[in-house]
């Protein structure tokens, strides 16, 4: 064994392990240990990458001296290093985009504590996307859904407390409800670990025993991963937690933790149950139709409202539904095309948490539309890359989103009966998020007369007042193009990742 | 037929004292003593105004039916349409667990070779006497890492929402010592304080050794931990916020938990870089059955022993006063 292949077990820990260290330390070294530990595992993951696709073959890790269905084990294959090496970059950007707001918003004394929430959720997207044991995915969905919690509400005022209320009261829903699809899995097969799971479904299936306790199941895991990632109907909790949470926080919600479940879903379809069952069983057809729903509705609510924080919270919604609509297709092209809308929400995502809050900076801090006007001339950078995540979300060639709203159309066109419905779905989207984006896109190139803006406190915000912001937008535009522009080695890379899962 | 008694000669008999004291219209020390009946709720006239008036005041102002109506239908949908979800829910649960395989029946996919290799193997293969300590600290020892930090976590969390800093930003002063409730402070309660004087230290060693035989007997560091909590609140009860953190104020906690966690994840970092090049693992597991046996479940117990007692502990005082 290659002293490589240590190195996704290393990162785990190693984020775990400075989790706690972080909260014996004071504010500024925490960030600078975070900083450190991310970078390295950032660093580690590449390697990960490099050797899993030179080796062109997923390898098991043992976790301990005893082999798989006994102990614990992980899983590395080319989409689960590549997903390691994607959440890595987006989450460090995201925690430097926010330095500048943490300071201002979090007291002195709980900044450590932020860095705290934030190792132990990198670790746990790593487990997540590593782990090859249902429990372990359990253990770490609980880490994650509390440290959600944390970072909505650290920045203490009446709306996050009531948003991270919201969220804890949803989340925890969905957690239990995964854990009873996760036992009733149990009792089914007597296994945790999902190779040997995915055996004994195979054989129940062809068996035809406990068709209905398998199905249950299914649909407790899907609808519990649908609560917390926040698909249409249970999409409640979202606005609040996304819309007041501090900068990072909010970016890092919105582009990490709903898809770190997306991905267990994924996963859960692909190498617990198997994807054939899965389209067997109609659950699919649930997904699809709720994705449908959330992809319109999700954009009216977008379109309806005046904060531009929540609309782009509302805006998450709609996306989330894409993701769930190619799941629902129940094609492997339509899971290819959620995943990499996965990755191009994420991207785009967290750049417009950035960008927007450089354009209320420009702007007294107000989040009114009638307030943001000429906000692009002011702070130039933000309204740049503003423009670009919005471009790109409404699926302006050359931009990540296009390339994505492409392999939906057509991975829609291979199904019979959902291609009508996927491309009415996406067209009516596509005009609907042009709509919402595009009115801010012009409200914040509007100009302004010169007597208006000396009576309102508008300032002029330079590249070289938020150095840290201004990074973290520069590298956000920078994947933004790279995931529009050369797409093909992602998309191949994505789909030797899913032949691998099998 | 019954003995019939008349009433004099029934108030001298032992029952009829034991009655009163379950009364409480007697006391073993104190003699008879009169106890008031407690009276029925009732509510004044202004109160009752005032509340109907902040409930009115709710449903025009916050929810604002009139203006909105999809509020208005979905107060009205909400009813009908949640019973019939719930018996929905209930309905294809019991289904489905009607249709499970039937519980204790030997061929059940359950009682595969995992648990017949536990069982079997389990005392040779960790050394642990208690199998249930041997599977979550050796066998799944991943799962029980990430279990402990999720406590850890669930403390900082809490920190974050209930701890009050006395910082720079105007927190302090006046508003910090009020509310700071040191002041509230149970004053020298002398039936409490020899309770716990006598109760305290058992319940630490009993805390001690159940994490201690963990491996052993049925224990280990969460049920140990839970109970040197329990100790360490009952303790702070007693005496008070000054004596308790002459030993263990917050400091004492992060870093405690911090050692803990990070032993914990030294230790079975190396069993996992071990286990997984198929390197030798150098800990000896010792003969079964004795204190200093099992390899690293031992030390695991207790690094899991301190964090849920201080998790517990931490707890406690952050909901009782916000800081410590």
């Amino acid at each position: 064994m290659q002293f490589v292949q240590n190195f996704p077990f290393m990162t785990i820990i190693l984020s775990l392990f400075s989790g706690p260290l972080s909260s014996i330390l004071d504010g500024k070294k925490a960030k600078r240990v975070n900083l450190a530990v991310m970078s390295l595992i950032t660093v580690m993951s590449c390697a990960v990458l490099v050797f899993v696709i030179n080796s062109g073959s997923a390898y098991v890790y043992t976790m301990g001296h005893f082999p798989a269905p006994w102990g614990n084990e992980i899983r590395v294959g080319v989409l689960e290093a590549f997903m390691a090496v994607f959440f890595c970059v987006i989450m460090l950007l995201c925690v430097i985009g926010g330095v500048y707001e943490r300071e201002q918003e979090l007291e002195d004394t709980k900044q450590n504590l932020y860095y705290v929430m934030v190792n132990l959720l990198l670790s746990s997207l790593l487990a997540l996307i590593y782990t090859n044991d249902l429990f372990t995915a359990y253990v770490f969905v609980e880490i994650n859904t509390i440290s959600a919690c944390g970072l909505i509400m650290i920045r203490q005022n009446g709306r996050t407390l009531e948003a991270a209320t919201r969220y804890m009261i949803m989340s925890l829903m969905g957690s239990g409800l995964l854990l009873l699809g996760i036992c009733f899995l149990y009792d089914l097969t007597g296994h945790l670990l999902m190779s040997n799971i995915r055996e004994q479904v195979q054989l129940l299936h062809q068996a035809g025993e406990y068709n209905i306790p398998l199905l249950v199941s299914l649909a407790l895991i899907s609808v519990g991963l649908a609560i917390k990632s926040a698909l249409f109907p249970f999409h409640a909790w979202l606005p609040d937690a996304y819309g007041y949470s501090t900068l990072s926080s909010a970016a890092i919600l919105s582009s990490l933790v709903s898809k770190g479940y997306i991905f267990l879903l994924v996963k859960i379809f692909f190498r617990v149950i198997g994807f054939g069952i899965v389209r067997d069983s109609k659950v699919v057809n649930v997904l699809f139709v709720f994705g449908v729903a959330g992809m319109i509705m999700g954009s009216v609510n977008a379109i309806r409202e005046n904060n531009i924080r929540r609309m782009i919270a509302y805006s998450s919604v709609a996306q989330i539904g894409y993701i769930y609509m190619g799941f629902g297709l129940g094609t492997t092209a339509g899971v290819i095309a959620s995943l990499y809308h996965v990755l191009s929400h994420a991207a785009t995502k967290s750049l417009l948490f950035v960008a927007a809050s450089g354009i209320t900076d420009a702007s007294g801090d107000h989040t009114e539309f009638l307030e943001l006007t000429g906000a692009g001339y002011r702070n130039k950078l933000a309204g740049v890359a503003f423009t670009v995540g919005s471009l790109s979300m409404v699926g302006v060639p050359m931009f990540s989103g296009f390339i994505s709203k492409l392999l939906f159309a057509q991975a829609g066109m291979e199904s019979m009966h959902k291609m009508l419905p996927t491309l009415i779905a996406l067209a009516i989207s596509t005009i609907l998020n042009a709509v919402y984006f595009m009115k801010t896109v012009i409200r914040i190139y509007t100009p302004v007369p010169a007597k208006v803006l000396q009576k309102k406190e508008y300032r002029c915000i330079s590249m070289k007042e938020q150095p840290c912001k201004s990074t973290a937008l520069v590298f956000f535009i920078i994947l933004n193009m790279l995931l529009g522009l050369s797409s093909e080695p992602v998309i191949g890379l994505l789909r030797s990742g899913l032949a691998m899962f099998a | 037929m019954s003995k019939k008694v008349s009433e004099k000669d029934y108030e001298r008999t032992l029952s009829f004292r034991i009655k009163q004291w379950m009364d409480g219209s007697r006391d073993l020390l104190l003699d008879n003593v009169e106890m008031k009946p407690q009276k029925p709720f009732t509510e004044d006239k202004i109160t009752v105004i005032k509340r109907r008036k902040e409930k009115k005041q709710t449903f025009e102002k916050v929810y604002d039916l009139k203006n909105n109506p999809e509020v208005r239908i979905f107060r009205k949908v909400y009813r009908i349409f949640s019973v019939l979800f719930c018996l929905f829910l209930v309905t294809m649960l019991l289904t489905a667990v009607s249709n499970l395989p039937s519980f204790g029946n030997a061929s059940n996919p359950v009682n595969n070779e995992v648990s017949e290799r536990y069982i079997e193997n389990g005392l040779q293969e960790t050394g642990a006497v208690n199998l249930v300590t041997g599977m979550i600290l050796d066998y799944r020892a991943f799962d029980t890492l990430g279990e402990s930090h999720v406590l850890f976590i669930a403390t900082c969390t809490v920190l974050i929402l209930l701890r009050i800093d006395g910082d720079k930003k105007g927190r302090s002063g006046m508003g910090y010592s009020m509310e700071n409730d040191r002041i509230y402070e149970p004053k020298n309660d002398i039936i409490l304080q020899t309770v716990a004087r006598i109760l305290v230290p058992p319940i630490f060693i009993f805390g001690i050794y159940i994490i201690l035989c963990g491996h052993l007997g049925p224990g280990g560091g969460f049920s140990g931990g839970a109970v040197i909590g329990a100790g360490l609140i009952l303790y702070l009860n007693a005496f008070g916020f000054e004596k308790t953190e002459r030993f263990f104020t917050q400091k004492t906690y992060r870093r405690t938990s911090f050692c803990a966690l990070a032993c914990y994840a030294l230790a079975k970092s190396y069993s996992f870089y071990t286990g997984a090049n198929h390197i030798e693992s150098v800990i000896p597991l010792g003969t079964p059955g004795a204190i200093l046996s099992s390899g690293l479940i031992l030390i695991l117990n207790i690094c899991v022993g301190i964090v849920v007692a201080g998790t517990m502990y931490t707890f406690y005082v952050m909901f009782r006063k916000g800081a410590y």
